[in-house]
């Protein structure tokens, strides 16, 4: 019994406890403790494109980018609304199938076929999915899962939309920066935005939602309709990514409801920090660009990032944002018990 | 009639796939989506013991299903155990999984491993030889599906009704705390029952795969069609899992007779979306329905 008893012990940095109130704005110092993490973010990310080498790094930090709104959408859905939504890849191919047929067979420009896309894919995807919303937890997982399976066999069971050979080809972005500073920007004002939206009532209701929905439904509030607001957020932002990524690679198929568009989010999620919204797209990020350089390895790429997902679930449950930031804010010793 | 018997023995497939998938899911309440995944294993490793060690074929497969019911336990011990109570983890963990041994078996040029692709990998029937009645043309092969099917569901359902170990696993699902505090442990259950639901997708596996040959894509779709059979015919219920059974089979053999096997996955994703809607609980889900909804 030689072994000694050890724990670790957590205290609030100082400086944490006096940012908290707003006489923080009293020193430069306890604002830029506070500014400096979301600023910095913000920064990297903005500059991003001007540092990567070349044009293959831009389009796929554009893609990067499809995947952070994917996973944005997952964790606003998942955590804060309760509806484990695990299919991405639906409101992907939904938002693209739509702007890309408009493009296609009507000509349309891009600027208007990816807000119409945008617009109608989510109106589209929350209208087929109401019938599915009083499920709950692992049900509602499993049928929006089967949702991008089931289009997928329709559009190649009934040669829709040209079948298997897909609609191409479809107009692309005027130039790369454009499109890699679109989503940027985007992505920027979906986070502070369902951050913001998290903070109003609507927000309260959707964790409410989320942790008691009969308590909700006892306060005389519809379920199913603030389940239907939510669920139309979150797929507005899912196709506005099937939009551009349609527009982005200049072709419409099957492929775009690949389960890639599915897991990877959860992937980027987990790996990020659930619940967190900025979390998911840092996770997305790094993943997105550890995926393409392994694309040389083949299917090993597939079998390694698996083996991410399941070492962070298991050794790292709270993402590597949440494991940040406690780092930031506290102060970690080993005391003997 | 033609189509009637080869839909029975479809549906009979399609029990096959469903069983360990339902007795694990159903009954301990672990999702265990690797299910797929240790069905292709199961004929993988019984090839290379036939193939490439020159067992012969009944030890092979006995050794497999050794082999693949200690893969299902590890898969518990090791990765579900951490997550065990949080649905969504449960999934993405044995997703994973599934889709680290898929692609693993697919893996190519890495130490010499040519990696599990190509029509090359057959498994032998246990008997050759064909059936012919005045109606219908059947192989032996088709005709133990059927056997093994029923055999399997009859097993199962002793097993859980009067085995105490299977009661231990129903108390289990029924009520988590009372059974904990009758003394069954949980852990130790969900062990057994990851174990047995393995052994179960193994001899799916050995039964099935002659009629085709082993390829990783069919983990995807028995994946899918066990999860079918489950949802539509109602967790933890047999009679359930039998009718859904057949009729998923009768409707896809129909199909395929009338429209072509392209509207397969059409029809089976649809069922199940539809089946969850109406009925969420399946149709002889035992479940409460407010459970599901609210």
């Amino acid at each position: 019994m030689a072994e000694q008893e050890r724990r670790k012990e957590r205290l609030d940095r100082g400086i944490k406890a006096r940012t908290e109130g707003l006489y923080a704005i009293s020193s430069w110092r306890e604002v830029s403790y506070l500014l400096a993490p979301r600023a910095g973010l913000i920064i990297i990310l903005l500059l991003l494109p001007l540092i990567v080498p070349g044009l293959y790094w831009q389009r796929v930090l554009a893609l990067a980018g499809v995947y952070a709104l994917l996973a944005i959408s997952f964790d606003f859905l998942a955590e804060r609304v309760g509806l484990v939504c695990i299919g991405g890849a639906f409101m992907i191919g939904v938002g693209g199938y739509i702007s890309g047929a408009l493009n296609y067979y009507l000509k349309l420009p891009v600027f208007l076929t990816i807000p119409i896309g945008t617009l109608g894919g989510a109106l589209l995807c929350t209208l087929l999915w109401l019938p599915c919303l009083p499920l709950r937890g692992i049900y509602f997982a499993v049928v929006t899962f089967m949702f991008p399976f089931l289009t997928t066999s329709l559009i190649l069971a009934g040669n829709l939309f040209e079948g298997t050979e897909g609609l191409s080809p479809i107009m692309g972005f005027p130039n790369t920066w454009i499109a890699v500073y679109l989503m940027i920007v985007l992505i920027l004002l979906f986070i502070f935005g369902l951050r913001r939206l998290c903070g109003e009532d609507i927000g309260v209701v959707f964790a409410g939602v989320k942790d008691n929905d009969l308590a909700v439904f006892a306060s005389g509030i519809n379920v199913t309709r603030v389940k239907i607001y939510a669920l139309y957020i979150a797929s507005l932002i899912g196709c506005f990514a099937g939009a551009f990524v349609a527009h982005f690679s200049g072709f419409v198929g099957v492929s775009l409801f690949a389960v890639d568009f599915s897991i990877m989010p959860i992937a980027a999620c987990i790996m990020g920090g659930p619940g967190t919204m900025v979390g998911p797209a840092l996770g997305a990020f790094i993943l997105a660009p550890l995926s393409e350089l392994l694309r040389g390895f083949g299917q090993l790429r597939v079998v390694l990032y698996c083996l991410v997902l399941v070492g962070f679930i298991l050794f790292k449950p709270e993402g590597l944002l949440s494991w940040a930031a406690r780092k930031y804010h506290q102060i970690e010793h080993w005391v003997k018990v | 009639m033609e189509i009637f018997v080869y839909g029975v023995v479809n549906g009979m497939t399609f029990v096959l796939w469903a069983v360990g998938f339902s007795f694990v899911y159903g009954i301990s309440r672990l999702p265990n989506f690797a299910h797929g995944a240790l069905y292709v294993v199961t004929g993988f490793i019984t090839w290379s013991f036939i193939n490439s060690t020159g067992l012969p074929h009944w030890l092979s497969i006995i050794l497999s299903l050794l082999i693949v019911s200690f893969a299902g336990v590890a898969i518990y011990q090791f990765v579900m155990i951490r997550v065990r109570g949080m649905p969504i983890s449960e999934i993405i963990v044995s997703f994973a999984i599934a889709l680290a041994i898929l692609e693993g078996l697919r893996l190519q040029g890495i130490g010499g491993f040519k990696g599990f692709i190509g029509p090359g990998y057959v498994l032998p029937p246990f008997v050759n030889g064909v059936i012919e009645t005045r109606w219908v043309t059947i192989d032996f092969q088709r005709l133990l599906i059927i056997a093994a099917g029923l055999l399997l569901l009859g097993s199962m359902w002793l097993f859980t009704h009067y085995h105490k170990v299977g009661l231990a696993l129903r108390a289990m699902a029924q009520h988590e705390r009372a059974a904990l505090m009758l003394g069954i442990n949980s852990d130790r259950m969900a062990n057994i029952a990851l174990g047995i639901g393995s052994a179960l997708a193994g001899i799916s596996a050995i039964a099935v795969m002659p009629l085709g040959n082993v390829n990783c894509e069919s983990g995807y779709s028995v994946l899918t069609n066990a999860i079918a059979v489950c949802v539509i015919g109602g967790l933890g219920s047999w009679v359930g899992t039998i009718l859904a059974a057949l009729i998923l089979g009768l409707a896809t053999t129909m199909m395929s007779a009338l429209g072509g096997t392209m509207w397969n996955n059409v029809l089976v994703f649809g069922l199940i979306i539809l089946i969850l809607i109406i009925r969420p609980s399946g149709l002889f889900g035992q479940q409460k329905e407010l459970e599901e909804r609210v």
